[in-house]
């Protein structure tokens, strides 16, 4: 009696969990379905757009198709530029109006590559995380081991804000507070809004990885009479090592996709350049500037700095994922 | 050894504890408690969960504060010295009065040499041959040399719950305490390395002043010269931890004097 109730609750249960199970299922699907279609996408149209020069190259104007790169010394560009017929051609009727021959923009050929793009990318995140590590990790530490100070809630709110605020008021900030003082788009003022992004994720996925930390970890440090500071320096933060790295990479990742706040503040710059008091080229700048452009083959380099972008972010969550599993392989 | 010479090598500490009173922000969780441990003796803890013995005991070296509301009223003396007494730092507390918890703790960052030298550093020892020394000893002392000597550069996570909880009491003894604090040590492990630790516990006593907490009646009647029986106040509306015996733990296995020991001893509670 007792047992037959039971088995008919146990065949509810199991309809629930299936129906259950299946939703969630689909729900990842949902979920997965689009990034992989983006990846693969990028990966397939960006991918065929590289080669050597792409990568070892700065910018050069497009040529068409037929004229072998030749460069009209004097302008600097192509010397039969976007097919017009720069002769002026026989004109039957003197005032008959001047028609050029309508350009073919499809038989220009983009030349040179993203180098600048690409050393942009890298000094102006790496130059912004330079500033956002000891900034975010500080209050990190502060966050999670002083959580009941008053200060703490503060700065945990502002955290909060600043983590969702959109990217372009940061580049607003970014261009009034920088730009218009110092009178030039910069990269350095490009690396102190990618900093403004990055705190905030640094100093909460620290407080979240500290706080995993088991309390019993800091009495130990304590109870070998150990101060306060002594114990989250050498015990604490250590033990959360993994969780704080992996967090730093993201912020990096995150950074170096980051498009609104360096739009209004490095400019772009079609030249190679290390000077980060000069404006500066960034790959996210680059795919929005090819986009923008009339030529399909510059459109089509857009998909290659698209693809270089999401190489780094992928590879940078790579070596997230190396990086965790190696410290917990226990080495 | 004489008994002479053996003074000398190992001084005899004393803890006196008067009307103790834990707080939780403004929850009293225990009433006011008077104990006296006695040089070189193992004196147990033991009551029902909940009835403050965990509190009482970190109450002794000062890691109670640790907690950010709590606080403490009463006195409690390490010989003549006031712990509580504001001239006193809290760290040099915990130096000389170590403490060993349930959960076997290995810094999980560092190794089996480095979870001992840490605490020694903090000593202010630096120089490598006294520290290679002082480790060495402390691991002997804790009965675990022979079995991690030849792996001390690898992480203390590499040892059986057994060996981590006696690599913190190595941590523990390795600064040269005057009494050392057990709460529940054995609770988390299997009955082998319960044994072990138990023997430890009455080596350790030849050198130091011993207080352990234990819910494991057998254990106390095994290793305790005397007992403290904790209860849980029932009639409170907030539960309320009452010391309510304390006696040589034959007295209180044999004939206590509190019913309610009685109770607890046979079962009949907790
Ligand atoms: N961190 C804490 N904050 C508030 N109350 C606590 C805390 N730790 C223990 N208590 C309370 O103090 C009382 C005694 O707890 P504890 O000393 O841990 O008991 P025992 O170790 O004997 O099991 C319990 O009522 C418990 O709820
Ligand atoms: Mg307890």
């Amino acid at each position: 009696m007792t047992l037959q109730t039971n088995m008919l609750n146990y065949g509810g249960r199991r309809v629930v969990d299936r129906t259950l199970r299946g939703c969630t299922v689909v729900a990842t699907a949902i979920a997965i379905i689009p990034l992989v279609l983006i990846i693969g996408y990028v990966l397939v149209v960006g991918g065929s757009s590289l080669n050597v020069a792409f990568f070892t190259q700065t910018y050069m104007p497009p040529v068409p198709a037929d004229s072998g790169g030749a460069v009209d010394p004097a302008t600097g560009l192509p010397a039969d530029f976007a097919g017009i017929d720069v002769s002026g051609g026989t004109l039957a009727d003197p005032n008959a109006p001047v028609v050029p021959a309508e350009p073919d923009l499809t038989q220009i050929q983009a030349q040179g590559g993203v180098l600048h793009g690409i050393v942009g990318t890298l000094l102006i995140t790496l130059v912004g995380l330079l500033f956002a590590l000891p900034i975010g990790l500080m209050a990190g530490i502060f966050l999670a081991e002083y959580p009941s100070n008053s200060l703490a809630t503060g700065i945990r709110f502002c955290c909060d804000v600043l983590s969702g605020a959109p990217s372009i008021v940061i580049g607003v900030v970014g261009y009034t507070l920088l730009v218009q003082q110092a009178r030039t788009y910069s990269g350095l003022a490009g690396a102190v809004a990618i900093t403004f992004l990055m705190v905030p994720t640094i100093a909460r996925t620290t407080e979240e990885m500290l706080k995993l930390v088991p309390h019993a970890v800091r009495e130990a440090a304590m109870a070998m009479g150990a101060p306060k500071w002594y114990g989250t320096l050498t015990v604490v933060v250590p033990t959360a090592l993994t969780g704080i790295v992996t967090g730093a990479l993201l912020a990096f990742a995150r950074g170096a996709g980051e498009t609104a706040p360096l739009l209004l503040t490095i400019q772009g710059n079609s030249n190679l350049s290390y000077d980060l008091l000069a404006p500066m080229a960034a790959l996210p700048l680059l795919t929005y500037k090819y986009i923008e452009s009339p030529f399909p083959a510059e459109n089509q380099l857009a998909w290659g700095t698209a693809f270089v972008l999401l190489l780094l972010v992928l590879g940078v969550n790579l070596l997230v994922r190396v990086v965790t599993t190696r410290i917990k392989g226990g080495v | 050894m004489t008994v002479a010479t053996q003074a000398v090598a190992h001084p005899a500490h004393r803890m006196t504890v008067r009307q103790l009173t834990p707080f939780y922000g403004k929850r009293q969780a225990v009433q006011a408690v008077d104990l006296d441990v006695r040089p070189h003796e193992i004196l147990a803890l033991i009551g029902p969960s909940g009835c403050g013995k965990s509190t009482v005991l970190r109450c002794l070296n000062r890691m109670h504060e640790a907690i950010p509301y709590a606080h403490v009223a009463g006195t409690v003396k390490l010989d003549d010295t006031d712990i509580y007494s504001p001239r006193i730092d809290a760290t040099l507390v915990r130096r000389k009065i170590g403490m060993v918890f349930q959960m076997p703790i290995a810094l999980r960052t560092r190794s089996i040499y480095e979870n001992i030298a840490v605490g020694l550093r903090l000593g202010g020892i630096r120089s490598k041959g006294e520290l290679d020394g002082r480790v060495e000893q402390a691991l002997r002392d804790a009965n675990l040399w022979d079995e991690v000597k030849d792996k001390l550069a690898l992480s203390g996570l590499a040892l059986s719950g057994g060996q981590q909880q006696r690599l913190s009491i190595a941590r523990t003894i390795a600064v040269v305490p005057a009494v050392i604090l057990f709460d529940e040590p054995c609770s988390a492990l299997d009955p082998i390395s319960t044994l072990k630790i138990e023997a430890l516990l009455l080596q350790l006593r030849e050198r130091y002043t011993i207080v352990i907490v234990t819910h494991n009646m057998q254990q106390a009647a095994r290793v305790a010269d005397r007992t403290a029986v904790f209860m849980v106040e029932q009639s409170a509306a907030v539960p309320l931890g009452v010391l309510v015996e304390e006696g040589t733990t034959d007295q209180i296995f044999s004939t206590p004097k509190d019913s309610r020991t009685e109770d607890y001893l046979s079962g009949r509670v907790g």
